[in-house]
């Protein structure tokens, strides 16, 4: 009893310690609260033995240590790496630290979009600082109870492998023996962060955390939920996008074996069976007639053509340097090319699903999203309920690639649950999956421009037109970067304000990302964007827009240095005078490359660089054509500089997933329209790159001390025009449309 | 009422004998280890091992799985289970991990074959599971890692 309430005390006072502290951290409790509080919806209950220093670590009495990861862990090494940045500032025993998936609570949104989600290899970018302060304000508590314990001075004792250490008696106390001997202590304001050289975790390839549990087939994914009374759902959605339910003619379906239910919602047919085989089993049983949408006229083909006529056109100016005009005009050498970039899908190797449970008072959902947040405010929106009565549990996610930043299928599971009043997952077939994508937009690229008698550009027009993946998919997030406390109405007058407005006020400025600026110093500059959406669903595509755009750049790059008779490497070099950190990368990656020797034996070369969001990358790709014109990729040298490199390992084990990711879209597959439907719908058709194709990559990451940059999208938009210059390199000819192919050119 | 020898356990399953054997591991026996992620015999995420063999469980019908020996990644153990596993630590090769069951269990029946296989004996191998988070290069250098491993211990 005595030491429940010194537990209590002791937890009430973190809370108001953190408040009154650093500001950046909250405690499990509210202050006065009793002991009902604990099993509040929103907040993880804390055992007897445990202690939680702040929102993001927990320690036990047996020297564990758990840090709390806000963000989703879809392979890119998030986990492990939050939990070595809190660690490094902890002094702890790295061989104790385990991590678990944090709740929906503000304290974990993210500091820059306002939103608990994973997205724009921003994770440790943006958070660093903030997971550095955690760890060492707790360290420093554990030093003070530490010293307030012994009755020494605090200036006597240090921290350092989740012990504290009295240096003039050696006496020495592990962090799992001070968590009950923080009492009446705050949180230590101001705590001084460890300089680079002192760190001892951060910098080194530790090894993932998350391994062990995905090599004995342990490891939970949303498909492997299991939740008592749960039925199984599947769904169909219109073929043609955009397209509504007409009719419904279920008889057949309901007298399969195992199926409960079939039932129209809003985004389509979802059936109800006691196993996913039989649910999808009953999907051509199922007699649909659609709406005829207008969409049913869509084709990428006819789009390509359109988008061709407009591009002949000007667009709207979104980057400027110096006046292209008056060059074009009066300069004879003008280069001019078009680009054609398809339409991408996800394909992560999960297919998409969602748990939910819905009652009249409560809601859970066990699911694999980028965006926690998204996910409480779709279930709040169908459900009515509040979003403090929404919680959302993250389960390890097959791959996201952007694709479960949207929560489409949440909202699906949801109402599914909602209207047959029983926990349902929801999974959707492959299929489904690949026809009903947000895909990366397709876009036409006009590029033109003229160089001085040294083979230097001196004036740069790219035009691009298609749609931009923001003005469509930020007016279904925006409600979740509301407060919570916001009324209903008002978050859906938002979303349809946003829906309405939205595109027009922000299409185009993220779509010329990487187009411009250029990284390279050209006098006149000019970047325009023609916004022509023909309502193809879109959505952030790992990388997203430089995806797309650096296709262009880095191609055309290469079509002036030929047409100015300048080594490709060189003229790049030349034009980065202005950019050390890029140009010192394509240095590097030329090295490894060799360069100036001739490249191995029925291979040519192709280079790339680019900077994604001061993440610095050049690739040379080495690439043979054999005799049935087939494109094989057999090398890449890959140099990176992404600022202090937090998990070495991990960072070139990142470059490499990017690579293979732009790979597949660079040679294998793409997604094509035809009245209105998707043509693929599997990986017979949309065939992903296997392990006989892929290249050899030697990564080097060049050594710094500037905070850390991105990782995670950075590989894939440059892998596309590397090998494609070294088609050229091998054949002459230029392809100028993804995926490459020699027979078409 | 099918009877399947599963790990070494023998199971009956109250299904269909139509029924795709992958949906009788992963729901009839929550062996979920065993993914889907296709449905159509192309990208290999529900392999597990027949008599040792890979098999892609997702085109099998139960009916066909009778009298067979069937290993999933629950069950996979044994000395190149655990040379495997200890490389795919060692190399740290997974990422979202969804893949993974089936890259082993693939890799398992390799080795069981080929203690000592080249670059192309591994690609050979292990092209029939797709990896989208590409950790091909990784796996290819735990396979080496861990038949070394299995040498050494033969020796
Ligand atoms: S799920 Fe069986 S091969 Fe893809
Ligand atoms: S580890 Fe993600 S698909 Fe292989």
């Amino acid at each position: 009893m005595k030491k429940n309430n010194i537990d209590q005390k002791r937890r009430d006072f973190l809370k108001l310690g953190f408040v009154a502290g650093s500001g950046l951290l909250i405690g499990i409790h509210l202050p006065g609260c009793t002991e009902a509080a604990n099993q509040s919806v929103s907040t993880p209950e804390i055992q007897d033995d445990e202690f939680k220093a702040n929102a993001w670590i927990k320690i036990n009495s047996d020297g564990m240590i758990t840090v709390t990861v806000s963000h989703s862990e879809m392979g890119q090494g998030i986990s492990t790496a939050i939990s070595m940045i809190v660690a490094e500032e902890l002094e702890a025993d790295w061989s104790k630290v385990r991590f678990e998936m944090a709740p929906v609570e503000d304290v974990y949104k993210h500091p820059k979009y306002g939103i608990q989600w994973t997205v724009s290899s921003m994770s440790i970018h943006a958070s660093w600082d903030l997971w550095r302060k955690a760890g060492a304000s707790a360290r420093q508590l554990l030093i003070l109870s530490a010293a307030r314990f012994w009755g020494v001075s605090v200036n006597e004792c240090l921290a350092e492998n989740s012990t504290v250490i009295h240096k003039p008696s050696s006496q020495t106390i592990n962090y799992g023996e001070l968590i009950d001997k923080t009492d009446g202590l705050s949180l230590p304001e101001n705590v001084r962060l460890k300089r680079p050289d002192e760190f001892k975790i951060i910098g080194k390839s530790v090894l993932r955390l998350d391994s062990h549990e995905k090599i004995d087939g342990s490891a939970v994914f949303g498909t492997d939920v299991k939740v008592p009374g749960m039925l199984i759902a599947t769904i169909v959605h219109p073929p043609v996008f955009g397209a509504g339910i007409k009719s419904l003619d279920a008889r057949e379906a309901l007298t399969m074996p195992g199926i409960k239910n079939v039932l129209t919602i809003e985004t389509g047919v979802a059936i109800v069976a006691e196993t996913f085989w039989q649910a999808s089993s009953a999907i051509p049983s199922l007699n649909i007639e659609w709406e005829k949408s207008d969409n049913r006229h869509v084709s990428t083909r006819q789009l390509f053509k359109r988008w061709k006529k407009l591009g002949a056109k000007e667009g709207k100016v979104f980057f400027e340097e110096g006046d292209v005009k008056p060059v074009f005009e009066s300069t004879s050498r003008v280069v001019e090319a078009t680009y054609d970039l398809p339409y991408q899908a996800h394909a992560t190797p999960e297919p998409m699903n969602c748990t939910a449970s819905v009652t009249k008072t409560g809601c859970e959902i066990w699911v694999p999203t980028q965006n926690q947040k998204g996910a409480q405010e779709i279930a709040a929106r169908i459900t009515g309920l509040d979003n403090e009565q929404i919680r959302v549990h993250t389960t390890f996610l097959g791959c996201g690639f952007g694709r479960r930043a949207l929560v489409d299928y949440v909202g699906e599971a949801v109402e599914i649950s909602r209207k047959i009043n029983a926990p349902v997952k929801l999974i959707w077939t492959r299929e489904e999956d690949i026809q009903h994508d947000f895909y990366r937009p397709a876009t036409h690229n006009v590029m033109k421009a003229t160089i001085d008698s040294h083979g230097r550009p001196t004036a740069w027009l790219h035009r691009i037109v298609g749609a931009d993946v923001f003005a469509q998919a930020m007016p279904k997030v925006i409600s979740g970067m509301m407060p919570d406390s916001t009324p209903r109405f008002l978050k859906n007058m938002a979303t349809s304000l946003a829906e309405t407005f939205l595109p027009r006020i922000i299409a185009g400025k993220k779509a010329i990302k990487s187009a411009g600026p250029l990284p390279y110093r050209i006098p006149n500059v000019q970047v325009e964007f023609i916004n022509d959406d023909p309502g193809i669903p879109i959505g952030w595509w790992r990388s997203v827009a430089p995806s797309a755009n650096c296709f262009a750049v880095e191609c055309f790059i290469d079509e002036l240095a030929a047409a100015g008779k300048r080594d490709p490497y060189e003229l790049r070099i030349e034009l980065l005078g202005a950019n050390p950190r890029l140009q010192h990368v394509v240095r590097k990656v030329a090295e490894m490359a060799n360069w100036y020797e001739p490249p191995p034996n029925g291979t040519h070369r192709g280079i790339a660089a680019h900077d994604f969001q001061s993440t610095m990358m050049a690739y040379v790709a080495e690439v043979s054509v054999n005799d049935f014109n087939e494109i094989m990729v057999h090398r890449v040298f890959c140099a990176v500089d992404c600022g202090i490199a937090v998990n070495p390992g991990n960072i070139e084990a990142q470059v490499i997933s990017a690579l293979a990711f732009g790979l597949t879209a660079t040679i294998k597959s793409s997604i094509t329209f035809r009245e209105g439907k998707v043509e693929q719908g599997n990986f017979d058709d949309f065939p992903v790159l296997r392990m006989d194709e892929m290249p050899r990559v030697e990564v080097f990451v060049v050594p710094s001390n500037n905070p850390p940059t991105g990782i995670g999208e950075v590989g894939v938009p440059i892998i596309a025009p590397a090998v494609a210059n070294a088609v050229y390199a091998a054949t002459g000819k230029r392809l100028r449309s993804l995926p490459l192919r020699l027979d078409e050119a | 009422m099918p009877r399947l020898r599963i790990n070494g356990d023998v199971r009956d399953v109250n299904v269909p004998p139509d029924t795709p054997l992958l949906w009788v591991l992963n729901e009839q026996l929550g062996l979920t280890g065993t993914k889907y992620s296709c449905g159509i015999s192309e990208c290999g995420a529900c392999t597990v091992l027949i008599n040792g063999e890979p098999v892609l469980s997702c085109g099998l019908p139960v009916s066909e799985a009778e009298g067979v020996d069937i290993v999933t990644i629950e069950g996979l153990h044994g000395p190149v289970a655990d040379a495997l596993r200890n490389a795919w630590i060692a190399e740290d090769v997974v990422q979202c991990g969804y893949c993974q069951p089936a890259q082993l269990l693939t890799a398992a029946a390799l080795l069981s074959t080929n203690f000592n296989p080249s670059d192309e004996d591994i690609d050979a191998a292990m092209s029939d599971v797709i990896c989208r988070c590409g950790t091909y290069q990784a796996i290819r250098k735990a396979i080496h890692r861990a038949a070394g491993e299995i040498r050494h211990e033969k020796k």
